[in-house]
This record gives C-alpha cells, structure tokens and sequence, in this order.
C-alpha cells in the first residue's frame, strides 16, 4: 500500500557524523500525510538527530530529505519558508521561553510570525491553553508550574499556529502514567481533530501503538523497521531483544495489565498445551465514547477512568488464572483459560458490583472535583462474554465476546475542565 | 638470556607521540591560535552585520524599547555614581597637579576634556558592559543551552533578529546618553572636590569648562561611545550565542566561562579601539 502513497517526507541514505561519531548510516524513511508515526529507538541512537533534519536544524552530510518528492535542500526561500511554516517542533524538554508567562510563550508564534491582530492573537492562545487546560497558569512562569503543565504549554505552543506537520520530540518524558498516557491520547485527538501529520519520538511502549498508524525502529544507525504497529508486534529481528525489552515493560504501565504481544504469549503457552475440546472464557470491556469523555471532561479523567476498569479488571479476573490487555486505547480483553462461560459470568456479576459500588463513586468523586461545569458527560462501559476453544483464533472468540456486550456500568459526570 | 626474549626498543608500544622540534610546536601554537583568532573575527563580522540590518524593521520597536531600558535606564544608577566618584578623584589628583604650576585656573578645561574626550566614554562603556553587556551573555547563554533559541528557528523567528538586532539598536541609543550623563557628573563631581572642598573658583570652573569644551571633543566623545557600544554588544551577544560551541566546557559552566570571556573581551577591546578611535579624530 505504502508504495502507491506518495510520502509526505521522505529520508533517502542521509548520513550524519559529528566529529568522528557516526549517528545516522544512510537511513531511508517515509512519513506519510495525515498519520500518526512513531519512530522508536534506544536513548541516544540519533532519534532527536533525525527530527532536527526535518526542520533544518540539522543538515545531513550524505543523502537526501524530501518534501513531497521535493529535496528540501534545493528549495527556493519561498518554498523553504512554505515549508518550515507548515511544521511545529515541541523539543524534549519543551524550549519554553522562561521569562513569559505561558500566555506568552503560547501567543510568541502568531505575535511574531503572522499578521493577525492583537486581539485575534489573545483569542487563538487562549482557545489552545483552555484546551490544553492551562486557563489557571496563563499567566504564571513556567519555572512556576509542574513539568506536566510545562509539557502542555509547549504542546499548546506547538499548535497555535494550526501547523500541518508536528514533529514531537519525545513529548512524554518526566510524566506520571496517567499523565504520559493524558499527553498521547491529546496527541492522539488533535492529530484526527486538526488533521496535521504528526512524527512523535517516544518510548512508551506499548502506550504509544494505540495512536501510532506507522512505527519507525532506528537502531545500530539504521531504520530497521517500518510499518504497522501490529506488524510491528511480529515483527522477528535481531534488535528486538535488545530493543524492545528494554523499552517495552511485561506491564502497561498506566493499567498494570498486560502489553498486547505478551497478552498474545501468554495466550499461547497457557492454551496451546490444552486438549482441543478443552473450553474457556473470554470478556471484551469498552469504555464508549472516549472521545466525547476526553472532550469534556479533559485527558486526565479519561485515563483515570481507563486505570480505574484496568486495576478492577485484573483484581477480579486475574484473581482465578485471567490474563488481561489492553487491546485499543478504550478496550480491554480477558482471558479466563481455566473457567467456563457460567463461572466468567458469576465472576461479571462480582466485578459489576464492586466496580459500581467501590470504583464509580470515587471516579465521580475525582473527575467532579477536578471540574468546574454544570453540564454532565455520561461514561458507559460495557462488558461482553464468549466461550472458546484453543483451536479457535482468539481474535473470532474476541468479536463474539464484542458482539455481546451489554452496559455494566453508566455514571454521569460534571464537564467544564475542557470545551 | 637468549636474544629472543630480549625486549627491542621497535618493539615498544608507541604510547607517545614522539615530541615534535620546539619551532614547529611554536608555529603550530601559534599558526591554529591565528587561524582560530581569524575564524572569529569573520565570524563576529558576519553575525554583527546581519543582526545589524535586521534592526530596522518595525517589529522590532517593542524589543528595543525593552532594551533601551535594560541597557540604558537601569545602568544609569551604577554610572552616575562611578561618574561622580572619578570627576571627584580628578578634580583633587589634577588639583594637586596644577597647584605646583600655579595653574589652577585650567582645572574646568583639563577636567572637561579629559572627561567628555576620554574617560567618559570609555568609563561608562566598561560599567555598562559589566552590568548589562555581563547578563546578555547569561542570558543569550542560557537561551541556548536550554534550546529557547533553536525553538525560535522552529517557529520562524530569526533568532538574530529576535534577540541581536534589538540589543545593537539599543546599545547605539544607549551608550551615547549614558556618556554624556556621566560626563555631566563627572563634571559636577570634580566640582565638588575641586570647588567645595579645595576652594577652587566655581565661576572660573564652569567658565573653562564651557569654553574650553568645542563640537568636536563632543562629537568624538559619542562617536567613541557608539563604537565602544557596536563593540560591547557585539561580543558579548556573540559569546552568549555561541555558547554550545565551546570545546573547553559544556553546559552551565560554558555559560559562565563565555560570560566572562564576553566581559574581558569588551573591556581590552574598548582600551583598543580607544587608542585606534583616538588616533583617527584627534
């Protein structure tokens, strides 16, 4: 497929070396228009390097950068400044401007860079810092915010000026879980609401699949590989023991489950061995509408809420030998190899009322007291059991599970903390 | 012992360089210190003329309004006051001095010229450039090291523009006033020593002062200021800015190590271009 798309930034054997250290070794790379695409690699192997020659901090020594076929080192001044007009850089440790408010540094782009009006400018920052959820510190110094708020303001700075390629240089670092998976899942909405192409660095495996449509892997100099995060998954190389087990944790980080491809391991050793009659259950939990969730009630509930099903997924399944993960950013899938589908359901019933009676009114109590509206934002999760057989692809036994599914749990929750 | 367990000298590991002959040593030091010094100063050049041509755009008003205040207003305090302190200590060493000549009656012209054509504007240039020529390099420093000047490359703003052109701007209005204040109370200081305290005639000071005092020593005082101004600023923009390329430090410490070679650099290159600019108008 990716050889009918025309990239929209292409790497053609670019080199780089500093002194006599050699980062870059000829890497050819593609980044296609309107995607998410995540280039992966251990600290230090040249992914900040890459980006830096996107944006012409950096000039490579051999080979080429191309825009839209297009080598970007022999492009006329009106064409570069095209070029680089259309492209938001958010550095790794976030580049604020220390002496300006957040306001400011958020404002500096449009003040300096187009002809808008003074007012104009006060409207557009202050539209991105209430949807960043920055109205509090607009006007405090980013020495006097946290570094998630810091994160944000460069994150708002980044899009002010409504760029069509953001280049995201490791945007996660120094974050909490819920906040790391907070700014992803922000990356994630603006880049389908705002529709630019985005290039991010991070090292938040397995968060990072959920809203990656393509995943570079830079290792040893090279770009090794490139393509789907689920072929990514299966991808059998060399770098990948040292790659990815070192990045890549047995557990998500935010929820305590499992990662997808150790969730796809444990599934076959525990069900291979088994006799092909044998029979098990598996459960499909979707938390719906996670966009209008992230919208109204802001990033930070959204993950809350996804922690909170995680944590009491994997205290009651995980209890009698369930494996749980994350399968999409709101969908989690169970396996109970040695139940069947009377003993999953029982557990359900268990589940449904400890999480009604112990999660939601803390979750509500949180998310409420972190907002400000009166308006309310209804949360549905839903729950769905199948039963199958270790001959059976799990994902047939998954969309069964799916297509059962019926809500568990409704709560309302007060918006305001983001339009 | 048999001569094959014999250690030859060929077969020593090279750990050394072998050393080179003295005159070589001295032309290489020398030679890469010249080429280094060269690379510099074209450097320098071209930096101060580009920051310099991109003063005159009207974006930039604000920023220069901004350091005209930095540079100028907030450096009044320390130059007046050194300003008063060195007219007091000329009034009383030139006193003295002429006193044994019976020329007392020349202390307002010796004192007004020594101030307005030398000292003034090389005083108060080595105070500004300690007070504020000191804080640019920190802070250009700083903005770079912490990448705030690659995140205005990113955005589109020259970095040169942004952060240079209003500095130099500011440094050509800055300077001259400055001098001329001190000039003034130096003036008003030798005043008070000479006149107050030694008993020196103030109608006969303030007469030679004025008419010994022509268009030329004043305009060759600013001209000097401007100068020294172009100068201070330049360096110290300059070693601030280029802070990442040090190769003797990294980090904070090259901030530090590059805010005191900005403060050195101006202070020798100000007695310099004195004793060049002099040479030119006198």
């Amino acid at each position: 497929m990716d050889a009918k798309r025309e990239p929209l930034i292409e790497f053609k054997g670019v080199s780089k070396t500093f002194g006599t250290r050699n980062i870059l070794n000829c890497i050819d790379l593609s980044v296609y228009e309107g995607e998410v695409t995540t280039l992966i690699g251990l600290s230090g192997t040249g992914k900040s390097v890459t980006l830096k020659h996107i944006i012409g901090m950096l000039k490579p020594d051999e080979g080429q950068i191309l825009y839209r076929g297009k080598p970007i080192d022999k492009m006329s001044k009106k064409e570069w400044n095209d070029y680089i007009g259309q492209i938001s850089y958010m550095f790794q440790n976030n580049a604020l401007f220390d002496s300006m408010t957040v306001f400011e540094n958020v404002a500096m782009p449009l003040k300096y860079t187009t002809k808008l009006k003074k007012g104009e400018i006060e409207h557009k920052a202050m539209a991105r810092i209430e949807q960043t959820e920055l109205t509090e510190v607009a006007d405090k110094y980013p020495s006097e915010i946290s570094g998630g708020m810091q994160k944000r303001a460069a994150l708002a700075r980044a899009l002010v000026t409504d760029p069509s390629i953001v280049l995201f240089d490791e945007p996660t670092t120094g974050q909490d879980p819920i906040r790391k998976n907070a700014i992803l899942s922000m990356v994630a909405e603006y880049q389908k609401r705002f529709g630019f192409t985005a290039l991010l660095i991070s090292h938040e495996i397995p968060d990072v699949y959920f809203i990656s449509n393509r995943i570079l892997a830079l290792y040893d100099k090279k770009i090794v590989f490139q393509g789907t995060p689920e072929e990514f998954e299966n991808y059998d190389h060399p770098f990948r023991q040292e790659l990815i087990g070192s990045l890549e944790n047995l557990q998500e980080e935010l929820t305590g489950l499992y990662s997808k491809r150790h969730f796809k391991v444990r599934y076959q050793s525990d069900l291979s061995q088994r006799h092909p009659d044998a029979t098990y259950a598996a459960a499909v939990f979707t938390l719906e509408e996670m966009d209008t969730i992230q919208e109204n009630l802001g990033h930070d509930a959204a993950q809350q809420i996804i922690r909170a099903l995680g944590s009491y997924i994997n205290k009651h399944f995980g209890a009698v030998g369930g494996f749980s993960s994350r399968q999409t950013i709101n969908e989690y899938a169970t396996v109970l190899p040695y139940s069947d589908i009377e003993e999953a359901r029982r557990i359900m019933e268990d589940f449904t009322r400890d999480f009604k009676t112990n999660a939601l009114p803390e979750l509500e109590m949180l998310i409420t007291n972190d907002t400000s509206s009166d308006d309310s934002v209804e949360i549905n999760i839903l729950a769905g059991l199948a039963q199958g057989k270790p001959q059976i692809e799990i994902e047939s036994v998954m969309e069964f599970a799916r297509f059962n599914q019926e809500p568990i749990a409704k709560f309302m929750c007060q918006s305001g903390g983001k339009k | 012992m048999s001569d094959e367990s014999t250690v030859k000298d060929s077969d020593a590991p090279q750990f050394f360089e072998k050393r080179k002959p003295l005159w070589i040593a001295f032309f290489d030091y020398f030679g890469n210190r010249t080429l280094s010094l060269n690379n510099n100063l074209g450097a320098m050049a071209i930096f101060f003329f580009r920051s310099f041509f991109m003063m005159f755009r009207l974006k930039t008003i604000p920023n220069i309004i901004e350091q005209v205040y930095f540079i100028g207003a907030k450096s009044v305090q320390i130059v007046l006051l050194v300003a008063f302190f060195t007219g007091m200590v000329l009034g009383l060493q030139l006193y003295f001095v002429l006193v044994k000549f019976g020329s007392v009656g020349v202390l307002g012209t010796a004192i007004a010229l020594t101030l307005i054509r030398e000292m003034g504007p090389v005083l108060a240039a080595i105070m500004i450039t300690a007070r504020a020529g000191s804080a640019m390099t920190a802070e250009i420093g700083i903005q770079r090291i912490s990448e705030q000047i690659d995140a205005l490359s990113t955005m589109r703003i020259d970095p040169l523009g942004y952060l240079i052109s209003p500095r130099i701007a500011a440094a050509i209005i800055s300077f001259p006033i400055l001098t001329a204040f001190f000039d003034l109370i130096g003036i008003i200081g030798a005043w008070f020593s000479a006149c107050l305290l030694l008993g020196v005639n103030s109608g006969s000071y303030f007469y030679r002062v004025v008419s010994s005092t022509e268009i030329d020593d004043i305009t060759g005082g600013f001209t000097k200021s401007i100068v020294f101004g172009l100068l201070v600023v330049t360096i110290c923009c300059f070693q601030g800015y280029f802070t990442h390329m040090r190769t003797d430090s990294f980090g904070s410490k090259s901030v530090s190590l590059s805010t005191t070679s900005a403060v050195v650099i101006s202070c020798v290159m100000i007695l310099i271009s004195d004793y060049v600019v002099t040479s030119f108008i006198v």
